[in-house]
């Protein structure tokens, strides 16, 4: 068990300026469960990176543990890491490639079987010791990569985007072993993901990082319901929060917050939406609208509403909504960020 | 193997195309076989059918190969020499393959085609100013001659040969291996040499048969008989003026590539691709 702490952690690439890492101060909690979520490009595997050893930082420093590990190589840090491609060794078998870590660290071999059985006991593999890894499953790839990474116990997992190889259904499961696996063992854990619903589902709390920067960090929570720029804001959410540029502002609120106006109790900003597209998504509806009238005519906005509620609401029709004045965020329009709340007049 | 059942003609097309590679790539074994042990009367009579025994099978060539040429010697010369170029060309180019495609990154490709270019200059223009180098060396008519100038292109042209199998290797390989507690270079020595076998018995091969083929250098470096290996030594003394001595001389080719041939088909499997599919995805 460890704390990951990153201090000024920057990183320039000579040609591409894309996907460097600036100035990344962040400090993970013991046993954490932290993600880094980001778009391609935005330097979440290079910071992860960084952080294992691999790559070299312009500047900036790495503790683990309390100790400045920067200009340690990876072998010292003790980490273990899953890969993306999971890195399985093809020419040794699975029981060889899990062993591989304690090998390398010296470990004799009769405690190297039993750590190997273990390991591979924790995952369901322990049929699966002697064949090679071409033999194997995408999904039983993946657990030999994780028992390979567990079986020394190290106090610290970083995981590169380990499940965007599993087709959807193996990785909604995956997804949750992942999650009860980390609840058993409480090892500080750093896992990086474009995927949104990855982090929202896994994270005990979320880095949300953009061109290098970290734009918030924050629960699941935090950052869905109080994301601190529109980047952050649109970023998280399927479909993604509505902004409405004014004068000097952005109001953004979510699409399942713009419900038909019968629904809308307490203080709230009516709407009226012309619908022009509706997805049927079983137990809800998306409807996309542009509002009808007002300052703001002509200004495209998404509404998820449960199917039972949308019974009226047709292609072409338009209707009344209302977005409950809480649910309703301001950003500067200048640099994005988050403002104070004010006084929003649809008309 | 699953898959759509093919209609007989596809069948018999295939077998047809493959028993014909099969025929062309053996015949030459064949002949060598059959000329070795056929008299030279029934070799000359240009009556008889050359496909088959027309007189009985005789040993004189062998008798001829083994009696009264140094043939044993030059095999062993060839076996030697081999052996050592091999080493020294394993020596050089796997680790300066390795860095040339790993840790230069662009300056590797450039350096390592100007590499390949010194392979392309042919060695009928390179063994007048090797043989300088040799006899200042010290080195003339001894086998050392031939072990250090044969790896002038060997090396080169393994290193590009063993560039190709290294950039193969999947980066996360390396770094997987970086986490898991090796060295660079122990991941060089443990991962990435076993990963790239079929690459490196394909150097092996590539520059054995080099030292068993190769004409100009052991001919203009060595001149007694004793110190020259079996592809100066076979036509220079079986073929005398213009008298081929065919039997003997097929013979001699026989017994030098069968063994690289055995060698070659035991490995077989390792120089088929795909020995990484498994390794990521």
């Amino acid at each position: 068990m460890a704390v990951v702490e990153t201090r000024r952690l920057t990183k320039v690439f000579k040609k591409a300026e894309e996907g460097a890492v600036n100035d990344v101060d962040l400090v993970t909690r013991d046993g954490e469960f932290l993600v880094f979520l980001g778009p391609s490009g935005s330097g979440k595997s290079t910071l992860l990176r960084m952080i294992a050893g691999l790559e070299e930082p312009t500047r900036g420093d790495v503790l683990i543990g309390g100790d400045v590990v920067t200009d340690l190589p990876p072998r010292a840090r003790g980490i273990a890491m899953v890969f993306q491609s999971y890195a399985l060794y093809p020419h040794l078998s699975v029981e060889q490639n899990i062993g591989f870590p304690l090998k390398a660290h010296g470990v004799p071999k009769p405690k190297r079987r039993e750590r190997v059985e273990w390991a591979a006991g924790l995952l369901g593999i322990g049929h699966l010791l002697g064949r090679k890894p071409r033999e194997l499953s995408g999904g039983e790839r993946q657990r030999v990569a994780l028992a390979r990474a567990l079986v020394r116990e190290p106090t610290v997992f970083l995981l590169d985007e380990p499940l965007s190889n599993l087709d959807a259904k193996l990785r909604a499961s995956a997804r949750e072993e992942l999650t009860s696996f980390h609840k058993r063992v409480r090892t500080t854990t750093i896992y990086v993901t474009h995927d949104q619903v990855e982090a929202m589902a896994m994270g005990d709390r979320i880095v949300v990082l953009n061109k290098g920067i970290v734009r918030q960090i924050g629960t699941p929570h935090e950052v869905y319901d109080e994301p601190a720029d529109t980047f952050v804001a649109t970023f998280l959410g399927s479909p993604p929060m509505n902004l409405v540029e004014d004068t000097d502002f952005i109001a953004g609120f979510r699409p399942e917050s713009v419900v038909p106006a019968a629904m809308v109790r307490g203080p709230s900003a009516p709407i009226r939406l012309r619908i022009r597209l509706v997805e049927f998504l079983g137990s809800e509806r998306v409807l996309h609208g542009v509002i009808d009238g007002g300052r703001f005519d002509g200004r495209k906005v998404v509404s998820r509403v449960a199917t039972a509620a949308s019974g009226g609401l047709g292609e072409g029709e338009a209707h009344d909504f209302a977005v409950p004045a809480s649910e309703v965020k301001f950003f500067d329009r200048a640099t994005g960020k988050r403002a104070a709340p004010r006084e929003l007049s649809w008309r | 193997m699953a898959g759509p059942r093919r209609s007989p003609l596809t069948r018999l097309g295939r077998w047809l195309i493959v028993i014909g590679f099969a025929v062309l790539l053996a015949f030459p074994f064949y002949w060598m076989a059959i000329t070795t042990f056929k008299q030279t009367s029934d070799l000359y009579n240009v009556e008889h059918d050359p496909f088959v025994f027309n007189a009985a099978p005789t040993l004189d060539h062998l008798r001829l190969l083994f009696g009264e040429t140094l043939f044993l010697r030059w095999f062993w010369n060839t076996t030697v020499a081999g052996a050592a170029v091999v080493a020294i060309t394993l020596v050089l180019a796997v680790p300066a393959a390795w860095a040339l495609a790993r840790l230069t990154g662009q300056w590797g490709q450039q350096l390592g085609i100007g590499i390949f270019l010194t392979y392309l200059v042919p060695p009928t223009l390179l063994f007048i100013p090797m043989s300088r180098v040799v006899s200042w060396l010290g080195l003339q008519d001894t086998l050392w001659a031939i072990i250090v100038t044969y790896p002038t292109f060997t090396v080169p042209f393994s290193i590009w040969l063993l560039m190709g199998f290294f950039k193969a290797i999947p980066r996360d390989l390396e770094d997987a291996a970086l986490v898991d507690g090796l060295t660079r270079f122990g991941a060089f020595v443990k991962l990435v040499i076993p990963i790239s076998v079929s690459g490196i018995l394909t150097v092996v091969i590539f520059s054995f048969t080099l030292v068993t083929q190769e004409f100009v250098y052991a001919l203009t470096f060595i001149s007694s008989a004793e110190h020259q290996t079996v592809g100066v030594g076979v036509p220079i003394y079986l073929v005398r003026g213009d008298v081929y001595y065919w039997g003997s001389l097929m013979a001699a080719c026989l017994i030098t590539s069968l063994p690289i041939a055995v060698v070659y088909n035991l490995f077989l499997d390792r120089f088929i691709a795909g020995f990484t599919v498994g390794a990521v995805k």
